[in-house]
Formats: structure tokens, C-alpha cells, sequence
């Protein structure tokens, strides 16, 4: 069964990080994402911007409403997603602890199984 | 990542709320700045163990607020009691304290924060050591470094600007939402400086200074998750991440100042660039123009052309005229005129900036600027007159050296 895992923090701790520890956490991710991989279990991984970056279109009535930033003010953010392969719940939450561990400190992942999955494909 | 480093970037991002928070308690910058350390040293201990705790910054503020009533408590005993209004606030229950966490005061305390480090006694070279010591939390080491100035020196600076304050009215009542607009402009100019102060660095200066310029962007992402919906402050957001998109390819390997139209855009920072390019986006929708809004629609139009020659001058030019309009300056007309020449030409442009001699007669870009126009149009004899004005006013050595080829390539006429 398919897998959202997807992952909140408080971006600005993750704002806080120097160059070099966000190299660090990230080459320690590829390595996690290496491995699923090679296993051909991974989907479509994403890291967003910053929330600052984000606009939302709340359906409202006749006319939609835009708002700026994130609907919901929360002390963390949802921050980016893996999409995998997994056989169990149990599978999904080992990945997931593999990812706090190359990801250490504050945040969390929510692992959310996906009900219909249409991968797409961008031509740009 | 270590703990340490976890811990230590969760401390930075607590840093300007936990500190604005202490401060409105205690009204006092060092007792404020005195009661974070000490949360931190009790964080770094207790955080180890137990891991994060929910909210990183509430626990700051307790642990710290607690400590410093201790302390101020100790004093008290041996000196004659602070003003009343001082001790009254500090018998607040803990209830009290998560309510005012909870509410959306904080924005105030990390505005005020900001705010008292743009006090208007205080110069530019003070204004932003004490931001980046107060609200950044840099180290006065790595301000030093930054400056280019030892550290005793530095220490002095901060010093001196924290008694200059400590003598002056802090700003504690809630501000109207007049004085808010105009606080969070004050900040946003100092947020700005602090980016040039890093930018405007010779290439040999650059590693130093690149801290300066990624603390501004970081503070204005702040501001903007502060006030989500200000197009100005996404204006300058946008400014910052477009211009800091470009650092790799502004020198060349010998330390030279590369061109605008001669950069390698391969070497700029795609990642920083998208970013711009989605807060510029949002800002417009707003349909509020403002200067930072202008410059950085300038910005995206240099971003979003593949080549030099693809690039928009024609917008460019009505950008900078719409600029000029909002804040007439001399320095505007004369980035306009980059602009005018390639649309209009050269003779067109130099029309533009001749009578602006007098006003910047000491401004090393102005002789760059118009040598350039006049070796356009072949009037090589005043273009090396410019030249030399402008060798004599180079700020750097780099800029010494770029004019220097310009006079080299007139001489093999």
C-alpha cells in the first residue's frame, strides 16, 4: 500500500540552521532515500518553501477568498512529503524513524496511507 | 546533526520572542538578555535529557522569567526597591504567562525588539551590531568578524549603543496601528541595511560578510511571518533573496567585480530566485505599490531573463520612472539611466544624468556611469576625464581595477 509521510517542523528552527547543517540533514536524508530506492519504493518527494511563500483560495459563497501564507496558524508547518511503498503501517513508521534519525530534533511525521495515487508527469 | 546543533538552532529561532517577551517583564535589556542566557544554559541540560520540550520558546520564557525574578528578588534585598511598576508586573501567576504566550502580543515584543535597536540617536554602525547581538543572537566575535574590526572594538560599539538606550525611553504600551506601520518600516530599513552591509563587501571581504546578508534575509522572514499580508515587507523579502541569488557569480576568480549583463547566470542560486519570484507575485496581487515592491519587480526582471540581451528594459525603465516618482533621489535617475540607454541610447541617457554632476559630484558611480555613456558615443577624451574622477572616488580596489580596464581599452583607440 502507498504511503504519504508527511512532515512538520517549526520552520524557523529549520530557518535557523546554517548552510552547513542543512547539507548535513540533507545528504543524510538522500541516504535513507537512497535505499528505498534501490528497493523501488519511492514516490514523489518534495521539500516546500517557507509558509511566507505560500498563498491560500479558501472557497467561500459565490467567490473564493485569497489569504496569504497558510490557512491555519499553527506552531508547526507542514514542510514536504516522501511518497512509499510500504506492506505494513509498521513499515511505514520504520522509514519514518529512519528520517527523525538523519533529521534529528524538533517535528514530526504524520503517516497518512494514500487512497488514490496519480503520479503525473510536468513537461518543464 | 548533533544535539548541540538541534538544541542551538532551536535556541536562535526562540531567541527574538523569548527575548522581546523578557524584556516587556523586566524592561530592562540586560536583565532581559541576562535571564535568556541563563534558559539556555538550564535548555541545553535539560533538553539533552528529555528531548524538546512542546513549545521550545514558552519554556524559554518561564525558565527565564523565573531565574531573573530570583535574581532581581536577591538584589532587592541589598538595594532599595525598584519602581513599583516593575515589581508589579512580575507577580503574574503562571496562567497569566500562557495566555499572554498564546496571544498574538508576541508580535509587539519581537517588533519592539527590533524596533529600539533603530533608535534614532543611534548610527548605522550601532543600529546593526545590536540588532545582530539582541535579536540574532550572533556572538560579538562573530560581529567583529563581520565588521572587520577586533573584537574589544566591537564590544565597546554594542556597549556604548545599549547605554545610549538604557539612558532613552523604551517604547513598553501596546503601539496604535499608526506607530506599528511605522515601526515596522524603521525595522525593515534596518533590516535592509543589514543586508548591504554584507553585500556591498569587496570579493576578498565576502566569506566574512556573507553572515550579514543570510541574518537579513532570515529577519525578514520573521517580519513576514509576523505580518503575513504587508506587500512591502514581502517587497523587500523578494529584494533580498533576488540579489542574494546572484553572490556566486558577482566576482570572478581573481576577485573582480563581475557586471550585471556579464554574469554567468548558471552560478546564480535558482532555489533563493523562485522564492523571490513567488513573494513578488503575492505582493502585486495587493495592488499597493512601494519602493521595496518596485526594486524588486526590477530584480525579477533581471532574474527572469535567460540572457543578458532577453532582458526587459523597456519595463525597467518605467519601474525606475514609477520609482523616482515615489522617492525622487539622484541615484535613482542614475540606475534609470542604465536603463534609458539601451532603450533610448546612449546620448539619451547621458541627457538624463548630466545635470545630476553637482548633487553627486562625489559619488564614484556617477563618473563610472557617465565615462561609460560618453565612450559610447565616442567622445573618448571626456570619458577618460570621467574615468580618472572615478578612479579617485572608487570605494574599493575592485572598483579601481574595473574602471582601470575600461581606460585600457580606450587607449588602444
Amino acid at each position: 500500500m502507498l504511503y504519504a509521510i508527511l512532515c512538520y517542523n517549526d520552520e524557523d528552527v529549520v530557518g535557523a540552521w546554517t548552510k552547513e547543517e542543512d547539507d548535513e540533514v540533507m545528504t543524510r536524508l538522500a541516504a535513507v532515500q537512497e535505499k528505498l530506492t534501490k528497493q523501488g519504493r519511492l514516490g514523489p518527494v518534495a521539500r516546500l518553501m517557507p509558509t511566507t511563500a505560500a498563498t491560500t483560495l479558501r472557497k467561500s459563497g459565490n467567490e473564493p477568498i485569497v489569504i496569504d501564507g497558510p490557512f491555519a496558524e499553527t506552531k508547526e508547518q507542514f514542510l514536504g512529503f516522501y511518497v512509499v511503498d510500504c506492506a505494513s503501517l509498521d513499515e511505514a513508521l520504520d522509514i519514518s524513524r529512519e528520517l527523525s534519525i538523519a533529521n534529528p530534533g524538533t517535528g514530526s511525521y504524520e503517516i497518512r496511507p494514500i487512497s488514490i495515487f496519480r503520479p503525473g508527469q510536468t513537461t518543464s | 546533526m548533533t544535539d548541540a546543533n538541534w538544541i542551538d538552532a532551536a535556541l536562535t529561532a526562540a531567541r527574538p520572542q523569548a527575548v522581546g517577551a523578557l524584556l516587556r517583564y523586566f524592561r530592562n535589556l540586560d536583565v532581559a538578555e541576562e535571564a535568556f542566557q541563563e534558559a539556555c544554559v538550564k535548555a541545553l541540560k535539560n533538553w539533552t535529557k528529555n528531548g524538546p520540550p512542546r513549545d521550545p520558546t514558552a519554556w524559554l520564557i518561564f525558565v527565564g522569567r523565573n531565574s531573573a525574578i530570583d535574581v532581581v528578588r536577591r538584589q532587592a534585598k541589598q538595594q532599595p526597591l525598584p519602581p513599583e511598576e516593575v515589581l508589579s508586573d512580575l507577580e503574574d501567576n503562571e496562567t497569566a504567562i500562557a495566555e499572554k504566550i498564546d496571544g498574538a502580543d508576541y508580535r509587539d515584543d519581537i517588533l519592539r525588539l527590533l524596533f529600539i535597536c533603530c533608535h534614532p540617536d543611534l548610527p548605522a554602525t550601532q543600529q546593526i551590531p545590536l540588532a545582530l547581538r539582541i535579536v540574532s543572537g550572533l556572538s560579538v566575535k562573530q560581529i567583529a568578524k563581520a565588521f572587520l574590526v577586533g573584537e574589544s572594538a566591537m564590544e565597546q560599539r554594542i556597549t556604548r549603543a545599549k547605554g545610549r538606550i538604557a539612558a532613552g525611553e523604551i517604547p513598553f504600551e501596546t503601539p496604535d496601528p499608526i506607530e506599528r506601520a511605522e515601526r515596522l518600516a524603521a525595522v525593515a530599513a534596518m533590516v535592509y541595511l543589514i543586508f548591504n552591509e554584507g553585500y556591498s563587501a569587496a570579493a576578498n571581504e565576502q566569506q566574512a560578510r556573507i553572515p550579514l546578508c543570510e541574518e537579513a534575509i532570515r529577519l525578514i522572514r520573521l517580519l513576514l511571518r509576523m505580518y503575513p499580508t504587508e506587500p512591502e515587507i514581502m517587497g523587500l523579502a523578494a529584494l533580498l533573496l533576488l540579489q542574494n541569488a546572484r553572490s556566486a557569480a558577482r566576482f570572478d576568480a581573481k576577485g573582480e567585480v563581475v557586471l550585471l549583463e556579464d554574469q554567468d547566470r548558471k552560478l546564480w542560486n535558482r532555489e533563493m530566485i523562485n522564492e523571490g519570484l513567488a513573494l513578488i507575485d503575492k505582493a502585486m496581487r495587493h495592488r499597493q505599490p512601494g519602493p521595496y515592491q518596485i526594486q524588486s519587480a526590477i530584480a525579477a526582471l533581471h532574474a527572469r531573463a535567460q540572457t543578458a540581451d532577453a532582458t526587459d528594459w523597456i519595463e525597467i525603465d518605467l519601474l525606475y520612472g514609477a520609482l523616482e516618482r515615489m522617492m525622487p533621489s539622484p541615484v535613482i535617475t542614475l540606475n534609470r539611466a542604465v536603463a534609458v540607454a539601451k532603450v533610448r541610447g546612449p546620448a539619451a541617457a547621458l541627457t538624463l544624468i548630466e545635470p545630476l554632476e553637482e548633487r553627486l559630484s562625489g559619488y564614484f558611480h556617477y563618473f563610472g556611469v557617465k565615462g561609460g555613456l560618453l565612450m559610447k558615443i565616442g567622445r573618448n577624451g571626456e570619458a577618460r576625464e570621467a574615468f580618472n574622477r572615478a578612479i579617485a572616488l572608487a570605494n574599493t580596489a575592485a572598483e579601481a581595477a574595473h574602471i582601470r580596464m575600461h581606460l585600457d581599452s580606450l587607449s588602444k583607440k
